[in-house]
């Protein structure tokens, strides 16, 4: 079984329908990781819970739009627990999330009844039985998601969450309430998180209660690979924080042309986590291995 | 006006290293009042300014701010009155912002944020006309995010931004410290300025005896937590380095079989 460059091109086209809907995820979790500096776990679960309230919505009967709106405020929910575990209750940053992941496995099963629910025969909005126009609605949707955001943090309230994620010390001397800032943004990233979590199990049609098992990882990967990319523009425009959220939505894309590539030359589907953990440790420690290699070692990793 | 009265604030309570950072000090700052603060490291200076600001709350005591207690009011909640600069330029400005987004949310202070956008085409041309008397063509960098800025730059933009929304009481806490002599000389010049400019009530920590001498007009010499030596109005003007530490060395030296550790430092 070796790697055929036809079957791969032919399997392209839903590599990049995929991208688009995880870039929505990435994009998520660049509120929390890259404008709050906090690495939030609880999108592992809901990912997973904007799927099954998606899934169970449309099973009931309901609009895929109105069963993607649903996950979106269930989202948002997720969130707000984690950023209250975190600023009400002081439980550090990495533990909130893991609390809310834990937790959230069991809400999921609740919401579906059962470990999956499949979407067979229903009007959906988005899916992979027709991959052109799942590329185009994803790529509304993904449009869509970085006009909000880039506007929502824009705004007075937008920008006091960024100054908090910068600089909290300066945040509080600005009068700026650090712990709600920090529970909208952990509530608005999960909110577009489970909204991505939404469009997957239309896509794919089926939600189960292991969906987003790694999301942070193909998240973090996106957002990496996006940088490198557009790293110049994103240092230079004025628009940079729509060029960051849009990199993010490319770098998913590459990120499932790549793993595409791999599973085609033969990569075990069972080996694909190790993999793509390894593609993220690697990634993710190349700033120091190069400062390494100027011989200018720093000490000051961010430890959260 | 400010008062603090019979405040207490204790690290480390029921342990070994249990350490009054401040003890039972009273103390009153009237309206307009430019107050220099120095005192050996561990007298509690920075202790002061950080119980006024609200980082955290005294175990015993009360500060009250123009008549409101503000005692247990919330860091976040009393900046609205108090504005503050800090030792380390990084600490007072979102370094990855641009230099008119720190202006904007300086602007906001104690104002209710919203859905608005976030900076006005208004404010920019205010802060446009508040930069260029710094001198240091920062109102041409608008767009520059603060972490590119030059340690004395940061400080001054700091500054400028602590003078808006008129506070009440602006801390100055060592703002010069981690400067070169020449620009701690700038940045202090501005800050007089600033301070005259805006009436604001100020008070400024330092460890430089010839900068507490040489601003304000009153000063207190911290010790132990507590106040050693208030020094203010004609005393103050004529008072000499050599001076200050001949008193400093006499009255400390009654106290020093509790506070050794403290004096030898």
């Amino acid at each position: 079984m070796g790697f055929s460059l036809g079957s791969f091109l032919r399997s392209c086209p839903g590599a990049i329908a995929q991208g688009i809907i995880y870039g929505i995820m990435a994009m998520g979790v660049i509120v929390s990781y890259r404008i709050l500096n906090y690495s939030d776990l609880t999108v592992d679960s809901s990912l997973c819970t904007g799927g099954a309230v998606t899934a169970t919505l449309i099973t009931a009967g309901f609009s895929p739009g109105v069963s993607l709106l649903c996950a979106l405020a269930a989202g948002l929910v997720a969130g707000t627990v984690t950023g209250l575990l975190h600023t009400a209750l002081k439980i550090p940053a990495i533990l909130s999330g893991i609390l809310t992941q834990l937790a959230l496995y069991s809400v999921n099963l609740r919401i579906m009844g059962k470990p999956n629910v499949t979407l067979l025969n229903t009007e959906l909005l988005i899916s992979l039985r027709n991959i052109p126009r799942a590329i185009l609605i994803g790529g509304c949707f993904a449009i869509s998601v970085i006009a909000a955001m880039y506007l929502f943090f824009g705004t007075e309230i937008g920008c006091s969450i960024r100054a908090t994620g910068s600089n909290e010390k300066m945040a509080r001397a600005q009068g700026i309430n650090t712990s709600f800032g920090k529970v909208l943004a952990l509530s608005v990233s999960n909110g577009i998180t489970a909204l991505s979590g939404g469009l997957i199990a239309q896509y794919q049609g089926y939600c189960d209660i292991n969906m987003g098992r790694g999301a942070i990882v193909i998240a973090l990967a996106s957002i990496i690979i996006g940088e490198a990319v557009f790293s110049r523009i994103i240092e230079t425009s004025k628009i940079s924080f729509a060029v960051r959220l849009f990199s993010a939505v490319f770098g998913a894309s590459i990120y499932y042309l790549v793993i595409t590539a791999v599973l085609q030359a033969g990569l075990n589907t069972g080996d694909l986590k190790l993999f793509s953990a390894a593609v993220v440790a690697i990634v993710l420690s190349l700033p120091h291995l190069k400062a390494m290699k100027k011989g200018k070692v720093r000490n000051d990793a961010k430890s959260e | 006006m400010l008062s603090l009265n019979n405040v207490s604030k204790v690290f480390d309570a029921g342990t070994v290293n249990e350490k009054y950072a401040v003890k039972n000090l009273s103390a009153t700052f009237a309206k307009g009042d430019f107050v220099t603060i120095i005192g050996a490291n561990g007298a509690g200076k920075s202790s002061i300014l950080n119980l006024i600001a609200g980082v955290y709350f005294p175990e015993e005591g009360k500060i009250t701010l123009d008549g409101s207690d503000i005692t247990r009011i919330p860091e976040f909640r009393r900046a609205d009155r108090i504005s503050r600069v800090f030792q380390d330029p990084m600490v007072g400005t979102a370094s990855d912002m641009w230099l008119e987004e720190n202006l904007a949310l300086a602007y906001r202070r104690g104002k209710r944020r919203g859905l608005r956008w976030g900076i006005t085409e208004k404010e920019r041309e205010f802060f446009i006309e508040k930069l260029r008397p710094l001198g240091l063509g920062l109102e041409k960098r608008l767009s520059v995010k603060t972490g590119l800025l030059s340690g004395g730059q940061r400080q001054a933009l700091t500054l400028l931004m602590a003078s808006f929304n008129n506070p009440s009481l602006l801390l100055l806490d060592e703002h010069t410290a981690a400067l070169d002599p020449g620009t701690a000389g700038k940045v202090l010049e501005l800050t007089e300025q600033i301070v005259a400019e805006n009436e604001l009530t100020t008070l400024m920590v330092t460890h430089n005896m010839k900068d507490a001498i040489a601003y304000g007009n009153r000063l207190i010499m911290l010790s132990a937590g507590n106040i050693l030596l208030d020094i203010s109005g004609e005393e103050k003007q004529h008072l000499t380095v050599a001076e200050l530490m001949q008193r400093f060395a006499d009255l400390s030296g009654e106290e020093l079989d509790n506070d050794e550790l403290l004096l030898t430092s």
